[in-house]
């Protein structure tokens, strides 16, 4: 059994080297509780649904989020909007539809079932209208930053005067946690850009904690779920282990060996 | 074998038994003689057959649901995350099962390593789980391409064009490969299904590994050969399959650990960019469990000196039955092959570690050094061991002392359990 135990922190050992030799790029990030880390985790409500409010005045703008739908906003685990509410930002939005029985493509209102509507036709579109950069699409953002939430809550945080010095192009912003510094989007946030309908304030740091938490939820709609069911089956598997080990040692109790 | 005369009971069991044996098969894998007193090391062999049918499994249900073409791949690994009924867990499992996987096959391989199971009467079994071991790679390479990001997407390129280094034919193949002038739709797609070939391939091979591995019987810690059956061998059921099952149960919660609270700690931010033939990433690096070998062929100034290097620090192990010249199996009585044993496993972290860092600098020297000495163990320091080691006496069996020594399983076990 010692020996065993040698093996088991072995193999959690050899993960943790694993997961340092990624980690190795570390900076600095702001910190802050994100409600959805730790075993129990879930996302903040009140936090998703103002941060949808952001996303939606602010980044939607130029950001796309061509993975999500308007029934997303209302299903569990996420914003639980009140389906008539998610019907009715739905309903807010005009989507192109068709062609129809003419062959004409035409516009209706949203729809829960409708992909959320995107800011620029494609690609291209979106390039031209912001300097040739593209505002990237914002459904799986935040896995596909290295320094994940914590990262992106830094970065709308982190416009500054640049250091004397460098010199910026034109249209081209200072951002101390951007990699290279150098950054297109202008500082999207500033405080009371948007007016929550709770009450509460929305300084930069507000809205960022707010967004950020909508943009995680958004790149991983199942955390909760997850989050849950992992818990479960950890237990589960601990309690029959515990059941297979005394179980182990009763049949090898009938030969002189040890286990 | 001794169980090959076995007689089933019920009239119909020895009617259909005489047509087809599967009830001696069967009589064979729960009687099968095992020593008693293999270790821990030992239950990664279940390990990995579990690895392989969670894979396949879990595998053949993400096929259902995405579609192999560059234009729709991303979309529909976002599809299966979001919409599909517990796609996230199905797809988590798969990603997150392809590192534990490697991780249970390189604890496997390490075993071998350490008491000496490759050696006489065991060559084939090493061999065909060498294969097994390319063939993993293979596979774990394509489907990491699958999803579309952008290291699925540059990764490709640049292992493919490995391929352009070989003289003459080198940008034929390159071309071939890829079903055009560049990583594309053609790509994607012959990946996919060679992706979903493989498995198969390897299940394959896998009862051949385990079939070669019935003809001697398992190695075990003190590496001598046993009667078997005899006191020293315990049936395989129950006592080995209740044993490997509880490792496996340690081993699904670490798994669970993963899938549940950090399955995407192991892969690449990159890869959730979807792929983009325009931008090149920053870096771009391989799974883990290939970084080693990713770091020999950059130690290497010369394209071609270095696919060279890489694949023959892969095939050399291919040979490694022979490159050992010792007649002791097992490192408990090699004092300084045991030595030299560490020095490789903590070469090959080594490895694996400036695998992942930029080449260049200290890192590159790091990886050179490291190389060298990878193929200076296999093709110097092993062979010559052979001969110059004194190797401690070995017990005759598992459970009686060496004849007129004092040196027995207690005092073998001691040596052991220091070594750990």
């Amino acid at each position: 059994m010692k020996k065993l135990l040698k093996i088991f922190s072995a193999l959690l050992l050899i993960c943790s080297l694993n997961t340092l030799s990624f980690a190795a790029e570390k900076v600095d990030y702001l910190k802050t509780d994100w409600s959805f880390k730790g075993l129990f985790g879930k996302f903040d409500r009140a936090a998703l649904q103002r941060g949808y409010q952001v996303y939606t005045e602010v980044c939607a703008s130029c950001h796309s989020m061509k993975y999500l739908s308007y029934r997303n906003l209302a299903e569990k685990g996420g914003p639980e909007f009140p389906e008539d509410q998610a019907k009715a930002i739905a309903a807010s939005f005009e989507v192109t539809d068709g062609p129809n029985s003419d062959g004409e493509m035409f516009t209706r209102p949203g729809k829960l079932s409708d992909k959320f509507v995107m800011p620029y036709e494609n690609v291209k579109a979106a390039q031209a209208a912001n300097g040739g950069a593209y505002p990237p699409d914002m459904s799986v953002l935040v896995k596909a930053r290295g320094g994940g939430v914590d990262y992106i809550y830094s970065l709308l945080q982190g416009y500054e005067e640049a250091p004397s010095g460098m010199t910026l192009d034109d249209g081209v912003h200072y951002n101390k946690y951007m990699y290279g510094n150098k950054i297109r989007m202008s500082a999207p946030l500033s405080d009371g850009l948007v007016e929550y309908g709770d009450g509460t304030t929305a300084t930069v740091e507000q809205m960022s904690k707010d967004v950020t938490t909508f943009l995680m939820w958004a790149a991983e709609p199942h955390l909760e779920a997850r989050h849950q069911m992992g818990f479960k089956a950890i237990i589960y598997l601990i309690i029959l282990t515990i059941l297979v080990y005394f179980s182990m040692k009763k049949i090898w109790s009938r030969v002189e060996s040890e286990v | 074998m001794s169980d090959h005369d076995y007689r089933p009971k019920s009239k119909v069991g020895q009617w259909f038994n005489d047509r087809l044996p599967l009830l001696t098969l069967a009589n064979h894998l729960t009687d099968y003689p095992t020593p008693k007193n293999l270790n821990y090391w030992w239950t990664f062999g279940g390990i990995l057959t579990f690895c392989l049918i969670t894979q396949i499994v879990t595998g053949l249900t993400l096929a259902m649901h995405y579609i192999a073409h560059a234009d729709m791949a991303f979309e529909s690994v976002e599809h299966i995350m979001r919409d599909v009924n517990y796609g996230w867990l199905i797809r988590y499992i798969h990603a997150n099962g392809a590192s534990m996987f490697f991780l249970a096959v390189y604890i496997h391989i390490f075993r071998s390593l350490f008491y000496g199971s490759y050696k006489s009467p065991r060559e084939i079994i090493w061999i065909l789980g060498i294969i097994i071991y390319l063939l993993m790679m293979a596979a774990a390479f394509m489907g990491y391409v699958l999803p579309w990001g952008q290291m699925s997407f540059w990764g490709a390129t640049v292992i493919t064009n490995l391929f352009s280094a070989i003289p003459l034919v080198g940008e034929g193949i390159v071309t071939w490969l890829w079903g055009g002038y560049s990583v594309d739709n053609p790509t994607l797609t012959r990946f996919f299904t060679l992706h979903y070939l493989i498995p198969f391939l390897i299940l394959g091979l896998v009862v051949l590994h385990i079939w070669a591995l019935h003809v001697p019987g398992n190695n075990n810690p003190v590496g001598i050969d046993i009667k078997k059956p005899s006191k020293d061998t315990v049936p395989f059921h129950p006592y080995i399959v209740i044993k490997d099952g509880f490792a496996l149960l340690m081993f699904m919660i670490v798994f669970a650990f993963f899938v549940f609270y950090s399955p995407n700690i192991l892969g690449h931010a990159d890869n959730y960019i979807e792929a983009n033939p325009m931008v090149t990433p920053a870096h771009i690096v391989p799974e883990w469990y290939l970084l080693p070998f990713y770091a020999i062929l950059r130690s290497v100034p010369d394209k071609l000196l270095g696919v060279v290097a890489m694949l023959s620090a892969i095939l050399i192990l291919a040979v490694l039955p022979w490159l050992d010249t010792s007649k002791i199996r097992s490192a408990v009585f090699r004092p300084l092959y045991k030595q030299f044993y560490w020095i490789l496993v903590a070469d090959v972290l080594i490895l694996g570690y400036v695998g992942a860092m930029p080449a260049e600098g200290l890192y590159l020297l790091i990886a050179r050094v490291a190389t060298a000495y990878y193929f200076l163990h296999f093709l110097v320091i092993l062979p010559v061991l052979g001969f110059k080691e004194k190797t401690l006496p070995v017990p005759l069996s598992i459970t009686e002392p060496v004849l007129g020594g004092s040196l027995n399983l207690a005092t073998a076990r001691q040596k052991e359990s220091k070594i750990e």
